[in-house]
Parts: C-alpha cells; structure tokens; sequence
C-alpha cells in the first residue's frame, strides 16, 4: 500500500464525518456564521472532558465510562463555590469569593475529591481486567446512586449547604437547576475575541481565547506527560499487561494512576463546561457528558486501544459540527416535533459508540481465532 | 435428628447462604413492619408479589442468554421495544385487557425473534465483548423506538397526544388483564398474574431438560468439549440469544400490564440492570444462571423494594426528617441494583 493510502485509511474515520458535516452545512439553511460560532462555543467548553479519556485508552483500559464520576467530583466543587455566593439586587453576585477567583477554587476544590474517586474507580476496575469498560459504566450508575444520596439527602441536614439559592424550601436537598451566577463565563470574559465577518459588524464571530488557552495548556501538559517515565509504562500496560509485568512495571499501579488522571481531568473538564453553560441541572449535567465525550473521541478517529491528543480536539470539533447539524437539520424537517431532534443526537451518539465498540470486539474476535 | 439437620443443610446448600440471609431480612421487615409502623402487612405482601409477577419474565430473559455462554442480555431493552410495538399495534385496534394481552404477545413475538436473530449474528462476531455490545444494541433500540414513537400514524384516543398532535403519547394507560386498576388488585388477579410467570419459568426449565436445551448448556459451559462432541455450539448460542430478546418481548407485555402503563421512550432505557440484578441475586453469575437462581432472584429483589424500602420510610417518617426522604427509596433502588452487578463484575474469575 503506497503512504498516501495508508493515510486516507488510517484517517477514514474523521474524513467520513467530516464529509457528513459538510453535506448536512451545505443542505440546511443556516448561515456558516451560525455554524461556526456554535462549534466553536462547544467545542471551548467540551474539549477537555474529551481529552480526559485519552489517557485510559493508552493505558488499556479502554474508553472510560466511568468519566460520569470525575463530572460528579466537578460539580461538587461547583456546588460548594455556589453556596458562599449570596444574590444580591438585580441578581447579581453578591459575597464570597465569585468570578475567576470562584473558578479556581471550584477547581481546586475538585482535584483531590476527583483524585480520591479517581483512585477507588481504579482499583474497582482493576478487578475487572478485560471487562473495565462495562463495569466503568455501572460503576457509573452505581455512584449516581451516591451522588443523588449526597445532593437529595444529605445537603441540608447534614452537608452545610444554606444558601437558598441552592436549597429546596423545605431545607433539605438541592434544586433541579442552579444558576451558576458566581462563576458564570467568568474565564469566557477574561479574553473574547469578537470578529466581524462583514461590513458593519454583523455577523459576527465570537471566540473565547481565554478558555481555548487553558485547553490548550491542558493538550499540552498531556503531550509532555506522554513522553515522560510515567507516560511511557502506561503505554507499556496498555500494549501488553503481561509483557509489562515481565518488564518489572507494577502494572496495577499504573492502571490506577491512569483511572486517578482521567478522573481529575475530567472533573477540571466538568467545572469549564458548567461555567460556560452557566446552569447546573444537579441531577442531570454529569449523565450524559461520558456518552458525548467519547462519541467525540470516536468521531476524531480514536479506537478502544488507539488514541492521541490530536484525535480529541478533532473529534470534539467534527463531533459537536455534526450534532448541530443534525439538530437543525432535524428542525427543518419536522419543524412541529423539536423532540425528534434530540433523539436523533442521541441515536447518533449511541450509534458511533456502538459500532466502534462492535469493530473493535470484531477485530479482537478475529485474531483470537487466528491465534488459536 | 441427625436426618433433619441433613435436610436442613441441604435446603441452605441449595438457596446458598446469601439468600437465606436477605429472606432473614425479609421476615425481619415483615416483623417491623407489622410491629412498629402503621403500615399493613397485607399490603407489602401483596405489592411484593405483584412486583415480582410483574417483573418475573424480564428476569427469567436474561438465563437462556447466560446459559448458552453469551453473558449477561444488557441487551434485554431491544426485545422490550418489540413487546412495546406489540402493545402499541393490539391498543390502535382498541383491545384491552386480556385480548390487548394475546394479541400484542402474538405480534411481538416473531418481531422479537427477527431483531433476536439479527442481535445473535452481531454478538457472534464480537465474541468476548457481548455484554458491552449488548448495551449499545439496547441504547440503540430504545432511541430509534423513541423517534418511531414520535411520528406513528396511530389514531386510537388511547395513544395520540391530546390536542392536535402526531405520535404516541408519553404517558399510556394499560388495561391491565390482571388488576381491576393499578390499584386494585383481587385475589383471582393476583393468582392468574403468578401463574403466567410461573408458566413461563416451567416452560424454560422444561427446554433445559429437551436435548436442544441440554445442548445450549453444553455450549455455555465448554465450548471445546461441545464442539468436540458435535454439538452446533454457534447455532445454540444464537438459539439463546433468540430466546432470550423473545422473552423479553412477552416479559414487558406482562409487566405493563402489572404496572399499568406503557413504558415508552426513555423509560426502557435501563430496565435491564434491575433485572440483572434481581438474577445476581438470586445466585447466578457471568457464566451460569438458572431458572431457580430468576425464580428466587425476582422474589427477594422484588420483596426487598417493595417491603424493605417503604418500611424504612415509615419508620424515618416517624423521626425527625420526612417530606424530603420521598426520593429515598428512587436512590436505593440505584445503589443497591448497581452495587450487585459491579460486585458480579469485578468478581475474580
């Protein structure tokens, strides 16, 4: 096969996407300005969820489910930052600490929650060995369970969570939805970048250079990371468990330390997408967020065991192009049903995860054939 | 003496410790229950085994599956989205009640062996990795059964969407076959509710014992020796697979008529973990489940939630904190279901 090929091969995946993307552009009605502010908006505030599974996959353990836990370490940092910020008149923020300085405590306060999650997430996984992904995903479920315990039940009697704002009235549980208006944009508005596309000033495109750096920052810490002692073993597990073992790497260990970075990553992820969206919906923010996130991977061109940092930023960019398309698309075409549209994101999402999982198992199926 | 402690040892060594321990615990609610609250036994009792009627099929579903060596059926959503289709097509026709019953069971049926079989081709190429394939095919089956929801051509009043709209509404009443309403159960509805279950388990214990159903468990449980001794093994595993989303199909036209209601959309979403775990429960594992272990399985978990959690609500109403305990027994549920699978899962070999 000549280079050229083996190229298009190896990238098929995000050009077949890419493809679809352009067609549904071409075919629906709205303005590419529309297009691209939107992605641009998500693809800010979903990038580094999606970077956070990357460290899983090259260290064998596959596409993290369990990614639901690290948005829940989030959110309860975003929770806490919440409850200390009053509202004042006009509801605007009023005391405590708020704004940038909020954000930073938000996510200092969910690193080591995430850290300890991150670290019972792995050693339940590694207990699982050749069916992690599986168990991640009910070991989600299962610590929804505890989540909806810590926010339902105990905040209020026993978690000093006060501020009404938060609070059901009967002084027990937090509300469906929080707005989030101490940390709101408040790294969005550090640095927004605003670009007429024409004379005139409209229309126009907005572009939050301050959330793009920190994700940035983060794709580049992760590259440094993969080149460094640490890096190297994990990708050593990943490739081969028993070889590593042979190699003297406490195979064991690493798979934890890989479940305990990906927690803590996603949870600092969790934290940018809810202060860009601005509310909290308490019991719903964190459910869907592992589903999108690793269809996104997926869409980048990543595998269950193959996947970069280049994979992740793409696939967020093709990703979150591809679910505005569908949504409009679907709107124009059954303008009464607004829902079907909804359903057609998540089929869509559903679909990309289901089938590369079902390649990949092919795939495996087959060569454990040929094998034996 | 001496043969009665025999007995009794041999009745533990067949429900297994686990087992007796929860039905301790059980008794023990019934014990609180009729003591210390105000609620009435008779009423736990009976919800406990309307649960369990209710449930029953669903969880029966999911042997077949284990027995032929595929793993756990987290797939069990497709075959309930073909008994749903089923109960949605015999309500366009206006049945109800027992008729609504047959009627959707017959039309489901072969669509669930359909969608069984082509589920069964997929799992066969994707050996090793059935259960987390299975979810996705489950996910898959419910959000495409959501949008076909949404724009059926149905025109009976029981379905459409009140004013002026298009599709199957979100929430609809069932006729129930068994209960006079939801509420309302007598004796006769109860028994007859029972009986199907119990029907249902003696027809799959009775295929174990045909010389396909002792091939199917050959298949499960060595595939070598199976393949050695001539058996299809990759035939029987597709025969599980098809019992299984068949199943599942008759399992959910039971359950909506214990319940009442159709659980459409998103509602079926999840039911396979409940199930999972009710058969976990009852003393199965990854690789072997039988009959006795959904039997006994349904019955504990079923009774658990039904009796366990309304009691512990009673008994926390009393104290100090109330209204804000009603999403308690929604949270429990999730631990406790979630909590058996991870242990199943994680569990060494």
């Amino acid at each position: 096969m000549t280079e050229a090929a083996e190229r298009l091969r190896q990238n098929l995946v995000p050009l077949l996407f890419a493809a679809v993307c352009a067609a549904g552009i071409a075919a629906s009605e709205k303005s590419g300005a529309f297009y691209a502010n939107e992605v641009i908006a998500r693809t800010a505030r979903n990038a580094l969820i999606v970077l956070s599974l990357v460290i899983p996959i090259v260290a064998g353990l596959g596409l993290n489910f369990g990614i639901v836990i690290g948005a829940m370490a989030g959110q309860i940092g975003v929770v806490l930052v919440e409850n200390q910020v009053g509202l004042g008149p006009g509801g605007a923020p009023e005391g405590g600490i708020q704004g940038l300085p909020g954000l930073a405590l938000a996510a200092a306060i969910s690193v080591p929650t995430a850290s300890v999650a991150g670290w019972l997430v792995g050693l339940t996984l590694d207990r699982a060995r050749g069916r992690e992904m599986i168990a991640g995903m009910v070991l989600g479920f299962f610590a929804n369970g505890l989540y909806q315990l810590l926010f339902l039940l105990l905040a209020g009697p026993v978690i000093p969570i006060r501020n009404p704002r938060l609070l059901l009235p009967q002084g027990t549980g937090l509300r469906n939805t929080v707005d989030l208006i101490g940390i709101k944009e408040s790294l969005d508005s550090l640095a927004k970048l605003r670009v007429p596309l024409a004379e005139g000033g409209f229309p126009l495109l907005v572009i939050p250079v301050a959330t793009f750096l920190v994700v940035l920052l983060f794709a580049a810490a992760l590259a440094w990371f993969q080149r460094t002692k640490l890096g190297h073993d994990l990708r050593a597990v990943g490739q081969d468990l028993h070889v590593a073992e042979i190699l003297g790497i406490d195979v064991r260990r690493k798979r934890i330390t890989a479940m305990i970075l990906s927690t803590v990553l996603g949870a600092l992820g969790q934290v940018v997408f809810l202060h860009n969206i601005g509310t909290l919906n308490t019991y719903q923010s964190h459910e869907q967020v592992g589903f999108y996130a690793i269809a996104a991977l997926l869409v980048g061109g990543a595998t269950v065991e193959r996947a970069t940092i280049g994979q992740a930023l793409l696939g967020t960019v093709l990703f979150h192009t591809l679910v505005t398309v569908v949504a409009v698309v679907g709107q124009e075409l059954l303008p009464d049903r607004p829902q079907v549209g909804e359903y057609l994101r998540e089929l869509l999402a559903y679909a990309i995860i289901g089938i590369t999982l079902a390649i990949h198992a092919w795939k495996k199926a087959r060569e454990a054939r040929r094998s034996s | 003496m001496g043969d009665l402690r025999g007995r009794l040892g041999d009745a533990v060594a067949a429900l297994g410790l686990p087992r007796i321990l929860i039905f301790a615990f059980l008794v023990l609610t019934w014990l609180v229950a009729a003591l210390a609250t105000d609620l009435p036994l008779p009423g736990l009792l009976r919800d406990s085994i309307v649960r369990t009627g209710q449930n029953g099929v669903l969880v029966l579903a999911l042997v077949p599956m284990v027995r032929a060596g595929s793993g756990l059926n987290f797939g069990l959503p497709l075959g309930i989205v073909c008994g749903l289709a089923g109960c949605v097509l015999a309500m366009e026709r206006g049945l109800a009640g027992a008729p609504m019953l047959a009627v959707a069971t017959l039309v489901s049926l072969p669509c669930a062996a359909l969608a069984g079989l082509g589920y069964a081709l997929l799992l066969e190429r994707v050996r090793g990795q059935e259960m987390m394939v299975g979810i996705y095919v489950g996910f898959g089956a419910v959000a495409l059964a959501s949008v076909a929801w949404l724009v059926a051509p149905v025109t009976s009043p029981d379905l459409i969407w009140p004013v002026g709209g298009r599709g199957v509404r979100y929430l609809v009443a069932v006729d129930s076959a068994f209960a006079v309403s939801i509420s309302v159960w007598r004796p006769a509805g109860i028994a007859a509710l029972v009986a199907v279950w119990l029907g249902a388990c003696a027809l799959v214990a009775l295929f174990s014992r045909t010389l396909a159903g002792a091939s199917l468990d050959a298949a499960g449980q060595n595939e070598r020796l199976a393949l050695a001794a001539g058996i299809p093994v990759r035939r029987l595993r597709r025969l599980g697979v098809i019992l299984s989303t068949v199943l599942a199909a008759f399992g959910i036209v039971i359950f909506t008529h214990g319940q009442g209601l159709l659980p459409l959309y998103k509602a079926p979403l999840l039911m396979a973990l409940p199930a999972v775990a009710a058969l976990l429960l009852g003393g199965a594992t990854i690789a072997r489940a039988s009959v006795w272990n959904a039997v006994v399985g349904t019955f504990l978990f079923q009774a658990l939630l039904a009796s366990g959690l309304p009691v512990v609500n009673a008994l926390v109403h009393q104290s100090a904190q109330s209204a804000a305990l009603k999403d308690f027994p929604e949270v429990a549920r999730l631990i406790v279901a979630n909590g058996i699978i991870l242990y199943a899962l994680t569990r060494k070999g």
